[in-house]
């Protein structure tokens, strides 16, 4: 399946605060082969999650593959204070939709 | 003090207090006797108004629901029993409240504990001065503490780490529950493991994962089991539907972390870059090779919310596509009116945000299609304002200017708006937030945390 969308490879895509100044992202595969071809296809690099999300690289607190869990973890600076005013997403478990198409060669 | 070597077995049965219990997977999880039950009431997840307001996360029913059950099985089996965070944000106040949960349900049942409290409020007068010395720094990108931070807060309490509940545990031996304030999620896991010989990488690490219950089990769960001894821990969750499998126990410390493999706390750094996951069976996994790095200086991370001001909020539907083909254009003149009519709002005094569902409402400006033209779209406008009066003042003209201001090339010109509640626009009281979450160098692991003990 070449070109396929992230959201056809992975178990999980998620979005989630961790704290309150920082919202943080998980992609989890379920089948090793499948995560070192993600792994291995530069989709997921960090250039691409700054342009994906529009932030400045410094940003970017993590960008990692992570082996025994088969997972990416991507982890962001909240750019705006958590629950409070001008809040958008108060647990930030909506932020993960422009993974889900991303493309892998 | 003897320091005992022996495997432990620990019962968590929920991920939260107050979530729910499921009573079959808890029970057969008693009849496993257990050395402990303990369960973590804490999150910073809902958001700064808990601690700003001085609220808990669930509603009283659940709280009495949940300590119903773990209370029957530390009565009736001897089993003790840890709260730590009561009633999530952990303040002193939330402390007492649970303690007199714990009474009324033990009148009503006849249970007699011997029951210790931590309290975890800190001392102004402490962060003022550890703060003049140099010895508060923020907390991943928090921002650097002020001293006007720290009066502006109306709680502030510090994440106690292990120590405060081993000491409890050491020193009186003879209690029966202990109800702690403020704590590290895995803190009273590794309290009691740290007086049991047990490594503390293996204790921190089980600790990380059954402070949320059975999370790391497929599907996720809530009541878990974990046997630990000096250098491996096993995990099995409660419920038999549910397993444990290498890869989901190690996925489990990318939830809500910054990362998967470096994790910081009270203390020191677990790493768990050279951590091994062994299916014992298919539904049991072992966890080993988690190391834990002392750090020079013991820290606590101090949490404080302020009340920043009171909200109104209007909420309503725009249909008409030739005001979606302009609607940057329609709001930006909408607030060009709004601040002639209400200086504060250029000041900075009050806000006005506009919130655009249908188009970028969630994501913001992370949102990669925000310029897509929708044929619906819902608006939330929020003002922010010092008073309530002020913020209902503003957010009805505010309303009035959405529903009515012409527009070019507008055919609709009976109203722009479409809005489901009556009244248009509600108060929504005092808006918070996490002004103060920063870390503290501390004397001892112990000197912020006073305990008291007492009878039921």
């Amino acid at each position: 399946m070449r070109n396929a969308r992230l959201r056809d490879l992975a178990k999980v895509i998620r979005s989630k605060n961790s704290g309150p100044f920082e919202i943080t992202f998980d992609v989890i595969f379920d089948d090793d082969a499948t995560y070192q071809r993600v792994k291995e296809s530069g989709a997921l690099e960090q250039a691409k999650m700054a342009l994906l999300y529009n932030v400045p690289a410094e940003d970017i607190i993590a960008c990692m593959f992570f082996d025994p869990a088969m997972a990416f973890k991507l982890t962001l600076r909240r750019a705006w204070a958590q629950g409070s005013v001008g809040e958008r997403d108060t647990f930030g478990a909506q932020q993960h939709a422009p993974l889900l198409d991303i493309v892998v060669d | 003090m003897s320091v005992q070597t022996k495997e432990l077995t620990i019962l968590t049965p929920a991920g939260i207090l107050g979530y729910g219990i499921p009573a079959e997977h808890f029970w057969r999880g008693v009849e496993r006797g257990p050395d402990a039950i303990i369960v973590d009431a804490g999150s910073t997840d809902p958001g700064p108004y808990l601690l700003g307001l001085g609220k808990t996360i669930v509603h009283r029913q659940g709280y009495m629901r949940d300590l119903a059950l773990v209370l029957q099985a530390a009565s009736e089996r001897r089993i003790p029993l840890i709260v730590s965070s009561a009633g999530g944000p952990g303040i002193d106040r939330h402390v007492d409240e649970m303690v007199a949960m714990i009474r009324e349900i033990s009148a009503a049942k006849g249970y007699r504990f011997k029951v210790a409290t931590i309290y975890a409020d800190i001392d102004r007068a402490v962060i003022h001065d550890r703060l003049a010395a140099g010895r508060i720094t923020e907390c991943g990108p928090s921002g650097e503490l002020t001293h006007q931070a720290i009066d502006d807060a109306v709680n502030i309490v510090a994440q106690m780490g292990a120590e405060p509940f081993a000491r409890v545990l050491r020193e009186h031996p003879d209690v029966d529950i202990i109800v702690g304030g403020r704590a590290y999620d895995p803190a009273p896991y590794a309290g009691l493991c740290m007086l049991h010989g047990i490594d503390p990488g293996v204790y921190w690490h089980m600790g990380k994962i059954v402070e949320c219950g059975a999370v790391c089990a497929e599907p996720k769960g809530r009541v878990i089991l974990a046997t630990v001894r000096r250098d491996s821990f096993d995990l099995e969750p409660m419920n038999p539907a549910e397993r444990c499998t290498p890869a989901s126990v190690a996925a489990h410390t990318l939830y809500e972390k910054t990362r998967p493999d470096l994790l910081f706390g009270p203390g020191g750094m677990l790493d768990l870059r050279g951590s091994r996951y062994e299916a014992l069976d298919n539904r049991r996994v072992r966890v080993s090779g988690s190391v834990f790095h002392p750090s020079e200086r013991y820290s606590v991370k101090l949490e404080g919310a302020a009340i920043v001001g009171h909200r109104t909020i209007f909420i309503g539907g725009i249909r008409d596509p030739i005001l979606l083909g302009q609607l940057d254009s329609y709001l930006d003149e909408v607030r060009r009116r709004m601040t002639g009519f209400f200086p504060e709002l250029e000041t900075g005094e009050a806000t006005m945000h506009f919130h655009v569902y249908g188009r970028d409402a969630v994501m913001g400006p992370l949102e990669p299609k925000r310029h897509e033209i929708p044929h619906e779209v819902g608006l939330m406008g929020e003002i922010t304002a010092p008073t309530q009066e002020q913020a209902n003042a503003i957010c009805s003209q505010a309303r009035i200017t959405v529903l009515h201001m012409p527009y070019p090339g507008q055919l609709a010109t009976a109203g722009n708006f479409a809005i489901p509640l009556n009244p248009p626009e509600n108060p929504i009281g005092p808006v918070c937030r996490f002004n103060v979450y920063h870390l503290m160098e501390v004397e001892s692991p112990e000197e912020l945390f006073p305990v008291r003990l007492l009878e039921i």
